[in-house]
């Protein structure tokens, strides 16, 4: 799951992240990172079952924590049930009903990104983080 | 017994035409026999909605005050060619706007037709040199398709009878006009209609010929030909349609955008066949069981890409193929959903008297193939140009003994073997020799060498694997045969020198 740390401005020259790593042990994926006078915002991605540790590691250093919803969007005025998505997404989030009509299925939806490469209608999005 | 066209109109007409879809037809022919069904059924509606990137419309924008001979035209950027007379000009639905790039594809000529069916508002930019009956050399306008005298879409190659599919050997993913393909045969793309395919309901081109009247777009149109590359003989025919843009609806014709690729259109074509007797009865029986395709290899850049597998319209369109005891996920292209639209929207015209079905002026002969480009400057192969006595060393030797090598024969890459037949193990590089100099370990080649070597085929084209070493950012590969011995050495050098022309006879 990815996850929104925003750290206040007193605290972004401390080593928050090495710390946290350290103490939970569990390995981090910086996606983005933003470091200005008002603070810092950092976009990371953590197995979904070290949520809690992870967000307590961060908390009690003053940091907040928000877990992002990175489920996939889909225009439905844009798609035409062409069903190209179905077979690149890695967890199945799309299938077919019994009339050809795409169904998604978002709660598998892990943010990879791979359908929004393969809709041809430009119909698939993974929301923008600020 | 058999029916006429001229008789099954009158029918139409009369408001007691039997009409059903293709994909009604097997289960009506089942129950009720052919006999039955050829005497019952007058009409089966085929339809098909997809990526038909053979598509583009001729537009005429009528004369400017001052006139002009537009040489250079361009709709909301995208070229349109008008290089037939004035004011004339053919926006294809590939070309891309000029902003484009392929790792950009935001708009294209498919954008621009869907944009003037859907009544949206289009930048016309014209250039020409000036003439003195054409003297005005430069203008722009906005326009609208009732702004336009003519928007005739004139398809070169629509409605293919059937598609090979996509899958992907490489460990690469690679985007194509297939769409994105994942590495290692993890899934399969493919496209078509299958059971509502209009030429696999009449493969003998009994009904469809010059003049057939179809759906296209939403619109009443036309067949005006076999389409360009049409293959009848093997069963992979095409259509060259056209229809009146100005009556088409928006919810048939889509611009599309593939990642790699470009622009494309999706269109809905839907042709009904009228049924003439029980042969006809029988060809539009068809399902998607007795239609099959072949999975081909899209990593292979090669016209002729290997056949991974043959399979039917009932197996990909089941959700999963089998390659190599794997399950590998399918997906369409096409739609369906919209094909069925497509023929049910076109029985019901017919229903409802609105569509008379045309009489054919001329049938599309059934011994229809199409050859492969003539090239005069043949790609040379790496065979051609390697270095086929490649200096090597023994994966056993010593670090000195590799450095001697190099320097006797002014080398810098040595390809690592092993055993009577040079099986390749790794490859040694001047960079290797100086870090093993550094680190002292100059007893073993094995050690310092790089083992995961990028390497080619003597048959592969020179092109290809130029792209090859340039993108894995080196400059030497070693050549091996099918069984990974080496049989040769290419390097960097090799193609410029070759590209440069001097090695070219
Ligand atoms: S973003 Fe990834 S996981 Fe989510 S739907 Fe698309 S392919 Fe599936
Ligand atoms: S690939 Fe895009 S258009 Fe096709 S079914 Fe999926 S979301 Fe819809």
């Amino acid at each position: 799951m990815k996850l929104k740390i925003q750290i206040p401005p007193n605290k972004i020259n401390t080593t928050i992240i090495a710390e946290v790593i350290l103490e939970t042990k569990v390995i981090l994926n910086l996606i983005s990172s933003s470091i200005h006078s008002k603070g810092g915002i950092m976009i990371i991605e953590i197995p979904d079952n070290m949520f809690d540790i992870v967000k307590a590691g961060f908390t009690s250093r003053g940091a907040s924590v928000i877990p992002l919803d990175v489920s996939i969007k889909r225009d439905e005025d844009e798609c035409v049930d062409c069903g190209a998505c179905i077979s690149v997404c890695p967890t199945r989030v799309f299938s077919f009903d019994e009339n050809w009509e795409l169904q998604a299925d978002l709660s598998k939806c892990t943010g990879c990104g791979l359908c929004t490469k393969m809709c041809p209608h430009k119909a698939l999005e993974i929301p923008e983080f600020d | 017994m058999s029916k006429t066209i001229a008789e099954i109109n009158e029918k139409i007409k009369r408001g007691d035409a039997c009409v059903v879809t293709a994909e009604e037809m097997p289960d009506i022919v089942d129950r009720i026999g052919l006999g039955r069904a050829a005497r019952e059924v007058d009409v089966v509606t085929t339809g098909t909605f997809g990526a038909m990137c053979s598509s583009g419309a001729f537009l005429n924008f009528g004369h400017s005050e001052i006139p002009i001979r537009m040489a250079k035209t361009y709709l909301n950027k995208v070229e349109a060619y008008s290089g037939v007379a004035a004011v004339d000009a053919y926006i294809g639905a590939t070309q891309l706007a000029r902003d484009n790039t392929v790792d950009d594809i935001r708009y294209g000529g498919a954008n621009v037709i869907e944009d003037l069916i859907c009544g949206r508002t289009i930048e016309l930019k014209a250039e020409s040199y000036g003439t003195d009956c054409y003297p005005l050399k430069e203008i722009t306008t906005n326009i609208t398709i009732d702004d336009l005298n003519q928007a005739v879409m004139v398809n070169p190659r629509n409605a293919y009878q059937r598609y090979d599919s996509a899958t992907n050997g490489s460990n690469k993913i690679i985007h194509t006009y297939m769409g994105e393909l994942l590495p290692d045969y993890r899934n399969v793309t493919y496209s078509g209609a299958g059971i509502l395919s209009p030429l696999s309901n009449d493969p003998e081109y009994r009904s469809i010929g010059i003049g057939t009247r179809i759906f296209i777009g939403g619109a009443q149109g036309y067949v005006i030909g076999p389409g360009t590359q049409c293959s009848s003989a093997s069963g992979f025919g095409t259509l060259m349609t056209m229809g009146d843009m100005k009556k088409m609806n928006p919810e048939y014709v889509n611009a599309a955008a593939f990642t790699g690729y470009g622009t494309s259109l999706y269109l809905g074509i839907g042709i009904p066949i009228p049924i003439l007797d029980e042969n006809m009865a029988k060809a539009t029986s068809v399902r998607d069981s007795d239609i099959t395709v072949s999975i081909k290899d899209y990593s292979v850049k090669n016209r002729d890409r290997p056949v991974v597998k043959t399979v039917s319209y009932a197996e990909l369109k089941s959700g999963f193929v089998e390659i190599y005891n794997h399950s590998v996920p399918t997906s369409p292209l096409s739609s369906f959903k919209r094909a069925r639209k497509v023929a049910s929207e076109l029985k019901r015209w017919i229903l409802e008297g609105d569509f008379i079905l045309g009489t054919p002026v001329e049938t599309i002969p059934q011994n229809l193939s199409a050859k492969p480009m003539k090239e005069t400057m043949k790609i040379p192969l790496v065979g051609d140009i390697m270095d086929k006595f490649p200096i090597t060393i023994e994966k056993t030797g010593s670090v000195v003994e590799a450095a001697r090598k190099m320097r006797e024969s002014s080398k810098n890459h040595i390809p690592v073997v092993f055993g009577p037949k040079n099986h390749l193990e790794g490859i040694i590089t001047s960079w290797d020799v100086s870090k093993a100099v550094s680190e002292g370990t100059l007893n073993s080649v094995e050690k310092c060498m790089t083992k995961k070597v990028i390497y080619c085929y003597p048959d592969e084209k020179i092109d290809v694997a130029a792209s090859r070493l340039s993108s894995a950012g080196i400059s030497a590969m070693p050549v091996v045969d099918s069984e990974g011995n080496v049989v040769g050495l290419i390097t960097s050098e090799d193609f410029s020198k070759l590209f440069s022309g001097r090695k070219l006879q």
